[in-house]
């Protein structure tokens, strides 16, 4: 018998079709992996499992049992829990509360918060997942904010436990612990359905994996049979090749931009801690942390947008004054920035691909005539921009929002490499974006690289990281612990790193 | 000194007073604004609860009638202000804005069927003040609290009311959790919108409770547009009270205290355009000060929630 | 045949769904229908009512340019309103900035003496827009600097002006006689009427050039550009060098100077002074005029004249039934409320979609 049967599954959205006539059997007390590109309808067919979307048509059983789930409170009274990629925790409340929430104990009419500690308490013990349930979700790390994610499906007693792209925010250790905890919850007789992008994870983790691909289901394979590349091909649907091409950039290489002992203070706490770094021409740094760690108030404090609270940044050998560091200056010198929530800093969505291309430089001669748009000249600009950047589109007065996420990060890239930047501040370059825009945006900022370009790349990618740097730097609690020569990283080390401590056994070693 | 205390103590015992209108509006406000729903909409449910405590006065006779018919109609405005923001994911601000002109409108419309007139409503049976055991023996106490409108205790009650309420509850818990993240609620099966729904109407029912406090707990008469501002300043007292009832009713005190200030200094030199200036001014100060505290407003406030299948 | 008829209809109705001009208006008529089953439950007959309005603000000429001519502040308070709201900012406090955009105004009418009046009437222009300028400035820079919500503060400086003027026309500025005012504007600064005895003056056409000036602002300057990238997304602007804090600031003076003219004009062409009161309701007008415009200078000009002819209308409508004229208020508070909720229109047309296809 299945946990779960999905048959003919269909979803038609307003103009899309999420998934088509889509087949899905996962047998109880197995690991099941939903593997698929972004957009391929994984998420949505796992919504509908969940009952946060109605399918538009299609059937579905539960333990063999045929059901109708029409919202998330009927899932969960089948027994089926799920962990979203962006955690839904109330971060100002406690663990406990977290947890117990919408199943909430009482005492005489009254919210037992005492009992509720206690039963998460239990329950942690029991799982083996280690929490402080009177602790604030928000002074949690990323990887015990999912674990009350997983507790309060487990006080759901839930059977079916659905993780949507569970390990992309956490450190490889914390993946590893993740597993664990995976396998033993599959040791007690639950099933797990985990949607990822990831090969590997697929491979270590599953027992089966169905692909999607385009909203339709490609196959569904033991993950015995198959290799990573094989996957790959069957993901894609089409051969891909892994390497890229990299060889030194010939010449001096010169320092472009440099931190000196940089200090921002955040929530009074350091969250940038005395950072030192420079970035030189025809280079690529990477930074590599754990998110949360002052990657953000990195790209901030190099872009403007944030101010130091002690420290300098230097450009081409002189320092800036630190009054006059604001987003307008530092585009102005040629800092170049692709930022790492493109949704929130890279565009504006309601504005055209032409407003959005020389979102930053609008005030520059060529767009800008004594205060007036000159329009004919922005509009050819951004035509050419847009078609050397292959944005793939109808017209450069369609909306950036209506693009895919390839396309608007291409939108982006094109709008800050064509101002022929000195130095580029590239952050999650590829985050949401499908492989084969990945691959040609890798492209382009070697390409920039070969063209004496310095850049700086914060990934949360390793894989992205080591292939693409030359140099990387280990950021960690606001501090850079560690920098070496990429060639001389791989992962293990790296992720050790990332957590921390680990950087004192390397020495000793 | 025996002048200087009098002075005192009636200026407290002023202040409590002209702050209790405040505090139920800002009371009510907190409480939507914990469920993730701005209601600038206060302004126009008090002159309603005003309107029509007194119109339930002056055809039963009977004041707690009368008070009972403003609670009806302030429900009634909170339930038009949930269904336009909740139901139809109108903004915020403009549902409030609405409510507040059609408040106004309304209430003169009314004015002119009831007593013919554009003006004021005839006087109506009102609350008197109750006296109040042990209290009126202790000296300087007695002075202040000895004598007090029953609305008052009411606002004590509800203050408690709505603390337990949020603080002690699973529906405050979960009216908490939909403030700060609706999404995770209705991920856990958490009716988000009927929790929004309770919390939305309640806040009518105290608006127009502070409402009716003006009309047939202090005047005897409603007098057109009579709350000028005080919705709106209960709105600053939700912000400056962090969110909290307690809070709520502490800082409208404040602008009792401004007001009742005011009151004090119109007998005086100053000319009364610039003393009626004070509480409008007050509230200002009091947000800029407002902003140094730590606490912050709840995350999803003033947005919209959409349950699934909506676009 | 009936079948491709309901399959035309349902996509007429689908597209009409989308499309803003037309929910706009749905809106508008569905809250004339709403006040009218008001005012027939209040004991009153909506046709009288409504003919009435209609032949107040259409019935003849005269009554036609007083339309026009009480559209010429609310076109002014509209785009106010309109503009900030294009900027990410909700002025809520237009009033407020009428009040202190009218004041100036009437003082550099009344005391600037010995210029011609192709030179006063703009020097009383000016005045306006900086006194309203000025005084939604104060709101936009305790915004930038305490962050402090501007819908809260426009509304207490609404009081705080109020009050500010009233006291200062019963002190420093008064005039001779019963009326808290001051003094008589100079003929050289006075707007005459162009229809005898309405308030139709050439400020109709200074505030349609005001809306022409408004769209060119937002569409062709780099200013307007970066205006308007704050409202659709505060982040991507400041990533992309835009000083936000400065931009609100501009946004808020520039909204304050629009209502100051509404101001100005209403003094100059309308009373000749200023008198307390003088600008009743237009502030929450501006805001049921733009919101109903959705937020474009012409848009906001058409529900301008819209709101116009119900304000004349409703004049006439006091004055010839027993209806009283605050029904507007209750329309325009309908209005607000249906046009900024296009889900209630979309509603209707999907039930009765539904009921052809049943």
């Amino acid at each position: 018998m299945y946990a779960v049967e999905m048959r003919g599954i269909t979803k038609q959205f307003k103009n899309v079709l999420a998934n088509s006539n889509v087949d899905l059997l996962v047998q109880r007390g197995e690991i099941h992996s939903l593997l698929g590109e972004n957009g391929a309808g994984k998420s949505t067919l796992m919504n509908i499992l969940y009952g946060m979307y109605a399918p538009t048509s299609g059937e579905i059983s539960v333990q063999g049992k045929p059901v109708k789930i029409e919202n998330p409170l009927k899932a969960i009274e089948l027994g089926i829990a799920m962990v979203h990629q962006h955690f839904m925790l109330i971060e100002p409340m406690t663990v406990a509360e977290n947890v117990v929430l919408g199943y909430e104990p009482k005492k005489r009419g009254c919210f037992d918060f005492k009992k509720a500690v206690s039963d998460v308490e239990a329950l942690a013990k029991e799982y083996g997942l280690y929490v402080d349930a009177r602790e604030k979700v928000e002074n949690l790390s990323v990887g015990t904010k999912q674990r009350v994610e997983i507790l309060k499906a487990l006080y759901r007693k839930a059977e079916i436990l659905i993780l949507d792209e569970p390990t992309a925010v956490l450190t490889p250790q914390e993946v590893t612990d993740l597993f664990k905890v995976l396998r033993r919850l599959k040791e007690s007789g639950k099933t797990i359905l985990i949607i990822t992008h990831k090969l590997k994870e697929t491979l270590a983790l599953a027992d089966t994996v169905t692909i999607l691909r385009k909203g339709q289901v490609i196959t569904s394979v033991s993950t015995k049979d198959v290799d990573e590349s094989k996957l790959a091909e069957l993901m894609v649907g089409r051969i891909v090749s892994f390497q890229a091409e990299k060889n030194e950039v010939p010449g001096e290489h010169k320092v472009v931009m440099a931190l000196r002992g940089a200090t921002v203070v955040k929530e009074k706490r350091n969250a940038l801690d005395g950072v030192s770094l420079e970035i030189r021409s025809g280079e690529i740094l990477g930074i590599a942390g754990v998110e949360g760690n002052g990657q953000t108030e990195l790209i901030d404090a190099l872009t403007g947008l944030q101010r130091l609270h002690s420290g300098s940044i230097e450009l081409e050998g002189k320092a800036l004054h630190t009054a006059r560091i604001t987003p307008r200056a530092m585009l102005e010198a040629g800092v170049g920035h692709i930022p790492e929530d493109r949704g929130k800093r890279g565009f504006v969505g309601s504005f055209t691909i032409a407003e959005n291309i020389v979102l930053g430089y609008h005030r520059k001669r060529e767009f800008s005539n004594h205060g007036l748009i000159r329009l004919k000249e922005r509009d050819a600009f951004a035509q050419k921009v847009a078609e050397q950047y292959d944005v793939r589109m109808d017209s450069i007065r369609d909306t950036v929002g209506s693009l895919s996420g390839g396309n608007q990060q291409k939108v982006i890239i094109g709008r800050v490499f064509a101002q022929d930047p000195k130095v580029i501040i590239a952050a999650q370059p590829t985050r949401g974006v499908d492989i084969g825009a990945i691959e040609y945006i890798h492209a382009q900022i070697l390409k920039m690289r070969d063209a004496g370009k310095a850049i700086l790349l914060i990934s949360a990618d390793l894989e992205e990281l080591t292939k693409l740097s030359d140099e990387i730097a280990v950021l960690y609690a606001g501090r850079i612990v560690d920098k070496r020569p990429a060639k001389d990283y791989d992962e293990k080390t790296l992720g050790a790193l990332m957590t921390g401590h680990a950087a004192a056994e390397e020495k000793e070693a | 000194m025996e002048d200087i205390l009098s002075v005192v103590t009636s200026l407290i015992a002023g202040s409590i007073r002209v702050s209790i209108p405040i505090a139920f509006a800002a009371l009510g406000g907190t409480l939507s604004e914990r469920s993730g729903i701005i209601n600038m909409g206060l302004e126009g449910t008090m002159l309603i609860g005003a309107f029509f405590g007194v119109v339930g006065s002056y055809f039963t006779n009977n004041v707690w009638l009368g008070l009972l018919t403003a609670m009806l109609a302030g429900a009634l405005c909170g339930l038009l202000h949930a269904v336009l923001t909740i139901r139809f994911k109108c903004e915020h601000v403009l549902a409030g804005v609405g409510i507040n002109v059609l408040a106004s409108g309304l209430t003169v419309v009314l004015l002119q069927m009831i007593w013919d007139t554009k003006g004021k409503s005839a006087e109506v049976a009102s609350f008197s003040n109750i006296s109040l055991p042990v209290i009126n023996q202790i000296p300087v106490l007695k002075d202040i609290l000895g004598e007090v409108s029953p609305l008052l205790i009411l606002l004590a009650v509800s203050v408690v009311g709505v603390w337990f309420l949020l603080y002690r509850t699973v529906f405050g818990l979960r009216a908490r959790v939909i403030g700060e993240n609706p999404e995770a609620a209705g991920s856990m099966g958490i009716n988000v919108y009927r929790t929004q729904y309770i919390c939305v109407i309640l806040c009518g029912v105290l608006a127009a409770i502070g409402g009716a406090y003006m009309s047939i707990g202090d005047i005897h008469m409603f007098s057109r547009d009579m709350v000028s501002g005080r919705g709106f300043i209960a709105l600053a007292v939700v912000i400056f009270g962090g969110w909290h009832p307690v809070g709520a009713w502490l800082g409208s005190l404040l602008f009792g205290l401004a007001q009742s200030l005011q009151y004090r200094l119109q007998t005086g030199s100053i000319p009364p355009q610039l003393v009626q200036m004070l509480p409008y001014v007050a509230t200002i100060v009091v947000l800029i000060f407002a902003r140094g505290s730590s606490r912050r407003a709840p995350a999803s406030e003033g947005k919209h929630y959409y349950a699934k299948g909506e676009q | 045949m009936t079948v491709s008829g309901t399959k035309k209809k349902a996509s007429l109705a689908e597209r009409l769904s989308q499309n803003s001009v037309f929910l706009s208006g749905a809106a508008l008529v569905l809250s004339l229908i709403v006040a009218g089953i008001v005012m027939l439950i209040a004991g009153y007959s909506p046709i009288e009512g409504y003919s009435a309005m209609f032949t107040g603000a259409f019935g003849n000429v005269s009554n036609l340019a007083q339309t026009l001519g009480t559209a010429t502040p609310l076109i002014f308070a509209g785009l106010a309103m309109a503009f900030a709201a294009r900027g990410g900012m909700f002025n809520i406090g237009i009033e407020g900035q009428i009040i202190a955009g009218a004041f100036p105004a009437a003082l550099v009418g009344a005391y600037v003496q010995g210029l011609p009046w192709f030179l006063h009437i703009p020097l009383c222009f000016l005045a306006g827009m900086i006194g309203g300028g000025v005084w939604a400035a104060i709101a936009g820079f305790l915004k930038n600097k305490l962050r402090v919500s501007e819908v809260i503060l426009t509304i207490m400086l609404n009081y705080v002006a109020q009050y500010l003027a009233e006291y200062l026309a019963n002190y420093q500025f008064k005039a001779e006689g019963m009326l808290v005012r001051t003094e008589t504007i100079l003929p050289s600064a006075a707007l005459t009427p162009l229809v005898p005895y309405t308030r139709l003056t050439g400020g109709i056409f200074v505030a349609l050039a005001f809306a022409v000036l408004m769209w060119w602002f937002l569409s062709r300057t780099t200013a307007g550009y970066q205006i308007r990238a704050i409202s659709a997304n505060p982040y991507a602007a400041e990533a992309g060098g835009i000083n936000i804090a400065r931009m609100n600031l501009l946004t808020m003076f520039l909204s304050g100077a629009l209502a100051g003219m509404g101001g100005a004009v209403e003094v100059l062409g309308v009373h000749g002074y200023f008198i307390t009161n003088m600008t009743s309701g237009y502030g929450f007008d501006g805001v049921a005029i733009a919101v109903m415009g959705q937020y474009t200078p012409l848009g906001t000009v058409v529900s301008a004249l819209i709101f116009g002819a119900l304000r004349a209308g409703s004049t006439s409508m006091n004055r010839m039934t027993s209806i009283p004229g605050e029904f507007i208020q209750v329309l325009q508070a309908l209005v607000i409320l249906f046009v900024s909720t296009p889900g209630i229109v979309r509603m209707f047309l999907k039930k009765r979609r539904q009921k052809k296809e049943a």
